[in-house]
């Protein structure tokens, strides 16, 4: 049998600052040529065992570590971050860090340079990646000037130019729009295939990963392993409802017409799966589209014109309705001006011309502030939004600025930390946060204040099912009792099939289409123009012949948001 | 590319010179410019700098506003001297040759001779420096400084700013914002105390997400191999050309001019006045 | 915390680097006002006392210079060099105090603070009011009277905003930081 490339046995690992061990009792094996899918709750412990295969932990985090940790048969602590950095590559998850250098080429360069390697050598090394990336003519160009998708494939070029045979990614496709995604999966797939790497991938989009083929699922739980196998088995077994993931929508549809999903097989992947016996029942599933019809414009956004810069507009005289208690979703691909027209209707920017009208008053004079009595926002990225140091201030500071009795403040706040599951760790300092948690932190402290509109970029970035399940149920249910409008800026294509009653699909500052999200996902030719994907239901429909696969779709959006 | 400092390429000469030489250029002409008082030296000296910065084909609009600022900054300066200390002039020169005035107030030419050698060296090193930014791709700095024998670590923390200026100008820009969003007035309206408060609230996140960048860069850095040899190579490195030499030893030139001038004149003062 | 085989560890190259990035969009865009007009409560000062605190006195040292030097180069078109001196020595005796201090795992008590205050109170007339003057004066031959003045105002304005600003980033962080196997789920 061949030696195995990583082996953990009985690792058990404690942050310095942490009371309990995070990792407990771990011990695995991986191959060489595999591709494993790390997945797991948020918190339980993903970046935590990514740091012990890269060397980070012990080295730039401390804490105490037992058991056998070997890589290509020698033991991971004894060798320095340099010696393990030639064996494997990392992308970390936050691309604006991992981008070092001033360009893209000096980016990709990076590695060689720090090797002392030959200028020439190195030029023509570099030439050779971006061009197989797509990169040959953004070589000049500055982080700030790409899109999400660009940045992630410097960041990966910038690993290749070595020859390490283990590669290391942690949460590769949380923001990028789901074409980007799969562009980069399949871009991970070949090169696996013709270089013969062992791939390591952490990532909540576990429907988008499964396309890609990974060999095998490791499932963590509370910093423990408790499945590792096949995806056919695992899904198999039903394992990772069970921890709180998301199974492909297929697999849900086929448990929701009792199919019987444990003895299916090929289970894991859409287009091999053994599913023509079950057209009827499948199809019996069909609900109807509920197309809710709201009637109070609650935001009319009036022949808005906005650009940056005179080279590159972003609108030009956008017009559209936001109806009262409506949930609506924004899509489209990486750069195409959804975060920019947030910050126009929170009045981070000001458009050039044009109106923004709330209640049928217009915003344009109002400052920051005052729209954000009315309007909630939670921006993309959480760092931008975290002012205290500790998770209860955090939350509570909105109602103390606005000298809330101290008494409510308390009553408030904790209600909302227990919503998003934080109340445990209120005392924590937001430093030892994970980024899913992170994340939930930014939206608590916006909900606390009972928005009448509530904005939300990329709200399950990085979140589990079932802390996006239960996000989405609470509001759902602020949208109903309270009637609040929600908008919600994605590029989770289960959040869009399964949440949002409608969508506008925005293309480089232009409001490509206004429709029903199972609409949107039916059209092919939208969904490629948006650079989405449709689901794997939409797949499944499609091997089947069944039409209208929208309604199939409605059947899982009952289940799946209320528990 | 890198818009802090407003490169552009332009085809001119001096942009076809490497970041070194003009870096080499740039140091010795202002370290001279700056320890000589000789008057001649340096109206040859800014004038030879303003022939220069049109070659570069440099747009009066590109550096307008820097030049306000030497200009408010050179008044402001002018008036203190002149203010607290307007017979400095004849401290230097050791003459003293009254124009108008009386007492305290008593303006002499030494004084005029003095606060105008003042002027010409706030002025001087402007057109230089407005070349080496203006021409120079700020990729190739960190290059030249380790070149010229600054150890690449410190010439990479020089990057490393210039790399990450641009993101912490959007974070404050962003953070400030966020902050207006959730209650902190910081606009005009508010009071000085609550502008303050606001203001505080949002250098907090800021400092913990800089913070935050230092781990996570140079984990990145170090995954990277970034320390590991004595030396390292640079993508933006180039090679000198006749050219470079020229714009070295043209300087240097110069350089022993304005040293000479320094022993001619015994000292670094040209005194017209004896 | 690596690579100790060389004296520049990483993290200290970093530091330096994104600490000179903040330590100049500190100086060039933000300024809090103190009610007195055309007087500003400058925050960069206390961003560079807390990043020497934590990481010492070389890099202290070089945020002062290379933040200093890039605001002039791009405000003025070339460095002052006396002030960047005095405010990369400011860097330096701020750093100094890293051992004392121990932001990284201990809890700042009053007295620290205090004698941190001191520190810099002190540190800031020997950089505004006597480094920075004298510079002035060998190096550009300015007036002795206006450079006292102008340096006497400087050592007493970031005075004030270390005081300020400094202290409470140095509160701030120590709060942020978790102590040794205290973080538990309640
Ligand atoms: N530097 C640290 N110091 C102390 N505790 C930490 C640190 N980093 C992470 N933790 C804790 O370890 C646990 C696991 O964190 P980790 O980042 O590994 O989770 P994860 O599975 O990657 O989650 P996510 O999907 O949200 O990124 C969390 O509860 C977190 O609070
Ligand atoms: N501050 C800015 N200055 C100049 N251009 C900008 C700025 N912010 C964004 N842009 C550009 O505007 C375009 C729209 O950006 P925006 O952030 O709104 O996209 P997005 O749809 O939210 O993308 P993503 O899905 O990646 O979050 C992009 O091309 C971007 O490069
Ligand atoms: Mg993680
Ligand atoms: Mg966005």
């Amino acid at each position: 049998m061949v030696a195995p490339l990583i082996d953990f046995q009985h690792v058990t690992f404690k942050y310095h600052a942490q009371a309990e061990a995070t990792l407990h009792d771990i011990s695995f094996q991986i191959y060489p040529g595999e591709k494993v899918l790390i997945a797991g709750a948020s918190g339980s412990g993903k970046t935590t065992l990514l740091r012990l295969l890269n060397g980070l932990i012990p080295q730039a985090y401390a804490g105490d570590i037992t058991g056998k940790l070997e890589l290509n048969g020698k033991n991971i602590i004894d060798q320095t971050l340099f010696d393990l950095s030639l064996q494997a590559g990392t992308v970390l998850q936050d691309s604006d860090a991992q981008f070092v250098g001033l360009t893209v080429a000096e980016d990709v360069a990076f590695a060689l340079e720090n090797d002392h390697q030959p200028v020439d050598k190195i030029k023509s090394k570099v030439a050779k990646w971006a061009s197989r990336f797509g990169l040959g003519e953004r070589l000049d160009l500055a982080p700030q000037m790409l899109s999400g998708g660009q940045k992630q494939r410097t960041a990966m070029a910038g690993v290749l130019v070595d020859d390490g045979k283990l590669l290391l990614f942690d949460e590769p496709l949380a923001s990028l729009d789901p074409a980007a995604g799969n562009v980069a999966m399949t871009m991970i797939n070949r090169l696996q295939v013709e270089r013969d790497l062992t791939v390591v991938i952490i990532e909540h989009r576990i429907e988008e990963v499964l396309r890609a083929d990974v060999d095998r699922i490791i499932v963590m739980a509370d910093g423990k392993i408790v499945a590792n196998d096949t995806p056919t088995t695992i899904i198999q077994s039903g394992i990772l409802p069970e921890n709180g993931l998301d199974e492909p929508l297929f697999v849900q549809l086929l448990r929701k017409a009792n199919v019987d999903v444990a003895t299916l097989a090929n289970v894991a992947d859409v287009n091999s799966v053994d599913v023509q016996a079950y057209k009827q029942v499948i199809e019996d599933l069909k609900t109807p589209v509920i197309k809710q019809v709201k009637k109070n414009k609650k935001l009319v956004i009036k022949d808005l014109v906005f650009n940056y810069d005179d080279k590159h507009p972003i609108f030009n005289g956008l017009s559209t309705a936001i109806y009262q208690g409506e949930i609506l979703g924004i899509v489209g691909k990486n750069g195409s001006g959804k975060t920019t027209l947030s910050h126009l209707l929170t009045g981070f920017l000001t458009p050039e011309s044009g109106d923004i009208l709330l209640d049928g008053q217009s915003l344009l004079s109002q400052s920051i502030k005052e729209r954000a009595d009315n309007i909630g926002y939670v921006l993309q990225n959480p760092n931008h939004m975290i002012t205290k140091s500790t998770v209860y201030d955090e939350v509570a500071s909105g109602l103390v600025l606005r000298e809330v009795d101290a008494q409510e403040i308390e009553t408030r706040t904790r209600k909302v930390l227990k919503l998003v599951d934080l109340d445990s760790m209120r005392h924590w300092p937001i430093s030892a946060l994970s980024f899913g948690q992170k994340k939930r932190l930014t939206i608590a402290a916006v909900l606390v204040l009972d928005p009448q509109v509530l904005i939300l970029d990329e709200p399950t970035a990085g979140q589990d099912a079932t802390h996006t399940s239960e996000l989405l149920n609470f509001l759902k249910e602020i949208n109903k009792t309270a009637n609040t409008t929600i908008i919600i800026i994605t590029h989770d294509m289960h959040l869009l099939a399964n949440f949002v009653s409608r969508a506008l699909v925005i293309v480089d500052g232009t409001l490509l289409a206004d429709t029903t999200p199972s609409e949107l996902l039916a059209n092919a030719t939208l969904v490629e123009a948006a650079s989405l994907r449709t689901t794997s239901i939409y797949q499944l429909a499609s091997r089947l012949n069944i039409d209208q696969p929208e309604m199939l779709n409605a059947a899982i959006v009952h289940h799946s948001t209320t528990i | 590319m890198n818009n802090l400092f407003g490169y552009k390429q332009r085809d001119t000469w001096l942009n076809r010179a490497t970041g070194t030489a003009k870096l080499i250029g740039f140091l010795t002409l202002t370290t001279i410019g700056m320890i000589s008082y000789d008057t001649r030296f340096l109206i040859v000296l800014s004038l030879l700098s303003v022939l220069l910065m049109k070659t570069a084909k440099i747009q009066y609009q590109e550096y307008a506003l820097m030049l306000k600022f030497v200009l408010f900054f050179a008044i402001i300066n002018l008036v203190m001297i002149t203010i607290l200390a307007p017979q400095y002039g004849v401290r230097l020169y050791g003459t003293n040759h009254v124009l108008f005035g009386s007492g305290y107030w008593t303006i002499t030419e030494e004084q005029l001779f003095y606060e105008f050698n003042l002027l010409i060296k706030y002025f001087f090193s402007l057109p230089l420096a407005i070349i080496l930014l203006f021409t120079t791709n700020p990729s190739e700095f960190a290059a030249g400084l380790n070149k010229i024998g600054v150890p690449y670590k410190i010439a990479y923390a020089f990057a490393i700013t210039l790399r990450y200026i641009p993101d912490v100008q959007s974070d404050y820009r962003t953070i400030s914002l966020a902050q207006q969003a959730r209650g902190y007035e910081i606009s005009k309206k508010a009071s000085i105390l609550a502008r303050s408060r606001g203001a505080v609230q949002i250098i907090m996140p800021l400092v913990f997400t800089s913070l935050n960048r230092i781990d996570t860069i140079s984990q990145a850095m170090e995954l990277r191999r970034f320390g590991r040899e004595k030396q390292r190579s640079w993508y933006q490195e180039q090679v000198f050309s006749r050219l470079d030499i020229l714009i070295i030893v043209g300087s240097i030139i110069v350089g022993f001019l304005g040293i000479t001038l320094l022993f001619v004149n015994n000292g670094r003062l040209y005194n017209p006045f004896k | 915390m690596t690579n100790k085989n060389s004296g520049f560890s990483v993290k200290a190259v970093v530091a330096t680097g994104i600490g000179a990035a903040v330590f100049f969009v500190l100086m060039k865009f933000i300024a809090i006002p103190t009610g007195v007009p055309n007087t500003t409560i400058n925050v960069a000062e206390g961003w560079l006392a807390l990043i020497a605190g934590l990481f010492g006195p070389v890099v202290g040292l070089l945020v002062g210079f290379i933040g200093h030097t890039l605001n002039d180069a791009v405000t003025y078109g070339s460095p002052w060099w006396s002030w960047v001196i005095a405010d990369a020595i400011f860097g330096l005796l701020l750093g100094l105090g890293k051992k004392y201090l121990a932001l990284e795992y201990g809890d700042l008590s009053t007295k620290k603070l205090i004698q941190f205050n001191i520190w810099q109170a002190i540190s800031n007339v020997i950089v505004w009011f006597v480094i920075a003057p004298i510079g002035d004066i060998l190096i550009y031959k300015e007036a002795a009277q206006k450079v006292f003045l102008q340096g006497g105002v400087t050592a007493v304005v970031n005075t004030i905003s270390v005081a300020i600003i400094g202290s409470l980033l140095l509160v701030a962080y120590v709060k942020s930081r978790p102590k040794k196997s205290s973080l538990r789920s309640e």
